[in-house]
């Protein structure tokens, strides 16, 4: 009898996201010199978005976007230093203890690095009995069925309740990590990165472990990538991060097939697609992800942008501007003249 | 990362007794040190004389069958006295080392997984105290305290916290940012189940390690508080103490030196060897 | 032209387990190879093989060949090997921060290797490492080349290192995995520059990777490791649009990037193999929907597409036919 089943029955339909943040922003003190001014690196820089229930978000962006400790500030887990978040309608940040126990029991988070993210002292079972033990998900005599039933849930065998992390896999750790976090029955998954340490073919066997998941338990997943292959196949939305801000937004189709902001469009073209007869993109994007210690002015993007104008050079970021539920934050209108390589082609 | 890198990259810990197979200086170290409890449980049973039974009849005797190990300058046999010896060295092993583990290991912890004022202000108790030379801080409390076993037992307890707390204090500055801390903070666990059941066992394996060769360092400190005459009293059988009795004669009847010395060199290479194979052998399993 | 051949190369560990079995391989001059595998096929230990850098303990090449120019570089002594080391094939690297010195400076770091293989004087190695240093498209070189580095962004140390590499003008640039710990806009720069200097400097290049996408976009041929053993190796098109092994299939078809776009991958069961614990006879035979007793039992021999001579795979049970491969020298260079 699982007791997730009855979430399933009646589709939630409710006013408001199941979790929200609005102008989040996160910054970090960087080390350096005993001057009176203390540097500080933005992180995440005035965020605002939404996950619905049930719903697939991706999260996508490179090193120094801000993709990870946005994830991490979402949960709480790290401090914000503005802005606020909403747990199912509640306030959590500058939250009360309650709030926040609530929302540990309903959210779970999965890791990049399936070794370290599982105690090395513990067995699986041990891990995962101290969650349904903690959250007294199940009765104490109960534990053990539930624990392999977990483990069935993520595809390892009952036999692996009594190893440790150090005698599996990539793929088995990750597995039993995701088993870890369903412990706790949670409604939203945050996934940071959780694919990109593992075997190409692994990886297909945890994204349809995440796909087969989120049908029978209508999970939602903040899914954080830098691979956009992998967002298109898995995620019903997508939020592009540059540098601490979210600069385009919407339904995975719309943002891959017509991207409206440039650096959405040179991640696209970036896609190493398995056809042979496509060339290397003729102009690919020039420049680095650049270090949010230094933030540019204007568009955090203009450096780097082949069509960046005067007016991006200078003054505040962009304003974002909708499209129906399609957002992106760049003064250009057209989405410009050079073919964008469409990702979903005879989809 | 492949899964022979892994189990590779795994391994660290690599000391070897000039050659010797870790699993062999375990076994040694394990077999070694048995013996000596035995051997110190066992003392009133299996000594052959009285420890303070003086006979002075056969004072100064050099080893011969009766007495393996000679007599000493009272005819007091000197293998009873490093048999019934090794009852208080082995207890000042292991209760001098058992409280700064325990102290150490504990605020060490403590202080840094709460970090900040707090971290810095045991920082700075750590520099004070490790600013005195430790001989003479010990001798200092003891000689407050006053000479005996239980004042010893208090400054090493005062004194010898210190390194623990700070391999304890490093391990956990390290590990606090894995990964699985963050699980278990996402996971709802408060603080001292994360600090106490997370963090804490894969912070001792360096301290544990290191608290065999503390053995080591204890049971000369021992030895030499009680040579100085501030530990055991005589005519307790001590093997520092016999050392420092014997010192006069050391020309004229060597063995009265000798044994209990080489008594200490034993039981330190003991500890050494189990530190050396217990080291490898948690290292295997980080 | 052919100008590196690996045949029948084996290494074995301390307990006699073949790390890489019987790998034959060529190189021709100015083109791209891609050598695709997961963990454990042994791609990076054959590559590091090739210029006899395998790492010390407890490994050691049992048997084959490597000719480069009809020399077998595996009979060289040291001497000679480190003559041909950097001068005849270079090596980048994954990590470009652990394979650059940090106590030099990118430009030491170049002109020594000029005035080791070349005999430059300080000057001149100097002007050649700047001028590296613009073929490689690293903004403002003169000044760069000053910069130690640390104080190269990600890319630019990649492309540092592949200076580097390249200022002692091999033939042969074998890239492990460059551009995998990269941003996905900075690969696109990296293999564009690799693409390039291919063109400019007739260089040819081993690209390790295990994504199909870079290969498919750069590579000319693939050759596709299991196990420590060739699975199957060909033209590009020839091995992505029709592919004999059950493995490459599998591989295909689970790049979150490959046809559909959408909905559940089409996944290999099971995980790569651990070296202590290779399967009997034909390694993949565990994870193949096709495998029968005689997979588990005997290793495959390899055999060459009817229609493609130069497409060949190792299996008892191809997806199209094959017919055994004709041994004897002068079908070498059909791999």
């Amino acid at each position: 009898m699982n007791p997730l089943s009855d979430r399933t029955a009646a589709p939630d339909v409710r006013p408001y996201p199941l979790l929200e943040a609005e102008d989040l922003s996160v910054t970090f003190p960087v080390s350096g010199g005993l001057g009176r001014k203390k540097r500080v690196v933005q992180a995440v820089n005035g965020v605002s978005m939404y996950i619905n229930a049930g719903e697939t978000l991706g999260l996508v962006g490179e090193s120094g976007s801000g993709k990870s400790t946005l994830g991490r500030a979402m949960l709480q887990l790290e401090n914000a230093s503005a802005g606020r978040v909403r747990f199912n309608g509640q306030l959590i940040t500058g939250g009360v203890k309650p709030d926040i126990a609530r929302l540990r029991q309903q959210t779970a988070m999965i890791f990049q690095d399936p070794f370290s993210s599982l105690n090395p002292r513990q067995t699986l079972g041990e891990s995962i009995g101290e969650v349904l033990r903690v959250h007294q998900k199940v009765a104490k005599a109960a534990i053990p069925a539930r624990i392999n039933e977990l483990l069935t849930l993520v595809g390892l065998s009952a036999d692996h309740a009594s190893r440790r992390p150090q005698a599996l896999s990539g793929g088995q750790c990750q597995r039993a990590g995701i088993a870890r976090a369903l412990a706790i029955e949670p409604r939203l998954i945050v996934a940071d990165e959780c694919v990109a340490a593992l075997d190409v073919s692994i990886q297909a066997q945890i994204i349809n472990l995440l796909m087969d998941l989120r049908e029978s338990m209508g999970l939602a997943i903040l899914f954080i990538a830098h691979d956009l292959a992998i967002v298109r196949r898995l995620c019903d939305r997508v939020a592009v991060m540059y540098l601490g801000r979210i600069v385009e937004s919407g339904p995975t189709q719309t943002v891959f097939n017509t991207p409206r902001h440039p650096y959405t469009a040179a991640l696209v073209a970036a896609i190493p697609e398995i056809d042979p007869d496509r060339p290397l993109p003729e102009n690919s994007l020039q420049g680095e992800p650049p270090s949010p210690v230094s933030l540019p002015a204007g568009c955090a993007f203009h450096p780097r942008c082949a069509r960046a104008l005067p007016a991006c050079r200078q003054g505040a970021a962009p304003e974002t501007r909708h499209i129906a539920d399609h957002a992106f934050a760049c003064v250009l209108d057209a989405p410009g003249s050079e073919r964008i390589f469409p990702m979903t082609e005879g989809m | 990362m492949s899964m022979t890198e892994k189990i590779a990259t795994q391994r660290f810990g690599r000391f070897h007794l000039r050659g010797l197979p870790r699993q062999q200086a375990l076994r040694l170290g394990i077999l070694m040190l048995s013996a000596w409890l035995l051997i110190a449980l066992f003392s009133p049973w299996i000594a052959p004389f009285d420890p303070i039974a003086q006979d002075a009849a056969v004072t100064l005797s050099p080893p011969t069958f009766a007495h393996p190990f000679g007599t000493d300058n009272f005819g007091r046999d000197i293998l009873s006295r490093v048999m019934w010896g090794a009852r208080i060295d082995l207890q000042i092993c292991i209760i001098g080392v058992i409280f700064p583990f325990t102290f150490g290991t504990l605020i060490g912890a403590f202080s840094g997984y709460l970090g900040g004022a707090v971290d810095t202000f045991f920082m700075r108790v750590i520099d004070v105290v490790l600013a005195f030379p430790f001989l003479v801080l010990m001798l200092s409390i003891i000689a407050i305290l006053g000479p005996g076993l239980s004042s010893f037992y208090i400054a090493m307890a005062m004194v010898g916290w210190v390194s623990y707390a700070r391999l304890v204090r490093s391990q956990v500055l390290t590990l606090k940012h894995r990964d699985f801390i963050l699980a278990a903070r996402s996971l709802g666990y408060r603080h001292p189940r994360i600090l106490l059941l997370h963090l804490l066992p894969n912070a001792l394996t360096s301290s544990l390690v290191f608290s065999m060769s503390d053995c080591v360092l204890v049971l000369l400190s021992g030895a030499s508080v009680s040579y100085l005459g501030l530990g055991v009293q005589p005519p307790l059988a001590e093997w520092g103490v016999m050392v420092a009795e014997g010192q006069s004669f050391i020309t004229t009847a060597w063995w009265i030196t000798t044994f209990p010395g080489l008594a200490i060199v034993v039981l330190a290479m003991s500890f050494s060897l189990l530190a050396d194979g217990l080291g490898d052998k948690l290292g295997e399993r980080p | 032209m052919t100008l590196l051949q690996v045949r029948g190369l084996t290494i074995e560990d301390r307990q006699g387990v073949a790390l890489v079995d019987k790998l034959s391989l060529t190189l021709s001059a100015g083109e791209i190879l891609g050598l695709v595998g997961e963990s454990g096929s042994g791609k990076t230990l054959s590559c590091r093989a090739m210029m006899r850098l395998l790492p010390g303990e407890g490994l050691n090449i049992r048997a084959g060949e490597i000719r480069l120019n009809d020399t077998d570089l595996l009979t060289l002594n040291d001497k000679r090997m480190t003559a041909i080391r950097g001068r005849e094939i270079g090596m980048i690297f994954q990590n470009p921060a652990s394979h650059l010195n940090p106590v030099m400076t990118i430009g030491q770091q170049i002109a020594e290797s000029r005035r080791l293989h070349f005999g430059a004087s300080r000057r001149e190695a100097q002007r050649q490492a700047v001028e590296w240093l613009r073929q490689v498209g690293i903004p403002d070189p003169q000044r760069r080349v000053d910069n130690y580095p640390h104080e190269f962004s990600g890319g630019m140390r990649q492309r540092a290192m592949i200076a580097v590499a390249l200022a002692c003008e091999p033939k042969i640039l074998i890239a492990d995995e460059p551009t995998t710990a990269l941003d996905v806009t900075v690969q696109m720069q990296i293999l564009r520059l690799l693409c390039d200097l291919r063109e400019r400097l007739g260089i040819a290049i081993i690209l390790i990777t295990h994504d199909l996408g870079v290969v498919a976009q750069t590579c000319d041929r693939i050759a596709v490791m299991y196990g420590g053993r060739l699975c199957e190796t060909g033209e590009k098109r020839q091995v992505l649009a029709q592919a004999l092994h059950p493995y490459t299939r599998g591989l295909i078809d689970c790049q979150p990037a490959s046809e559909g776009g959408a909905g559940r991958l089409i996944t290999l069961p099971g995980q790569p193999p651990v070296a202590a614990r290779f399967p009997t006879g034909c390694r993949f035979h565990p994870r193949c929907a096709h495998a029968t007793a005689q997979c588990h039992d005997l290793q495959p021999a390899m055999q060459t597409a009817a229609f493609a001579r130069s497409h060949v795979a190792a299996c008892h049970h191809p997806l199209r036919v094959l017919s055994p491969v004709i041994s004897g020298r002068e079908n070498e260079s059909t791999f």
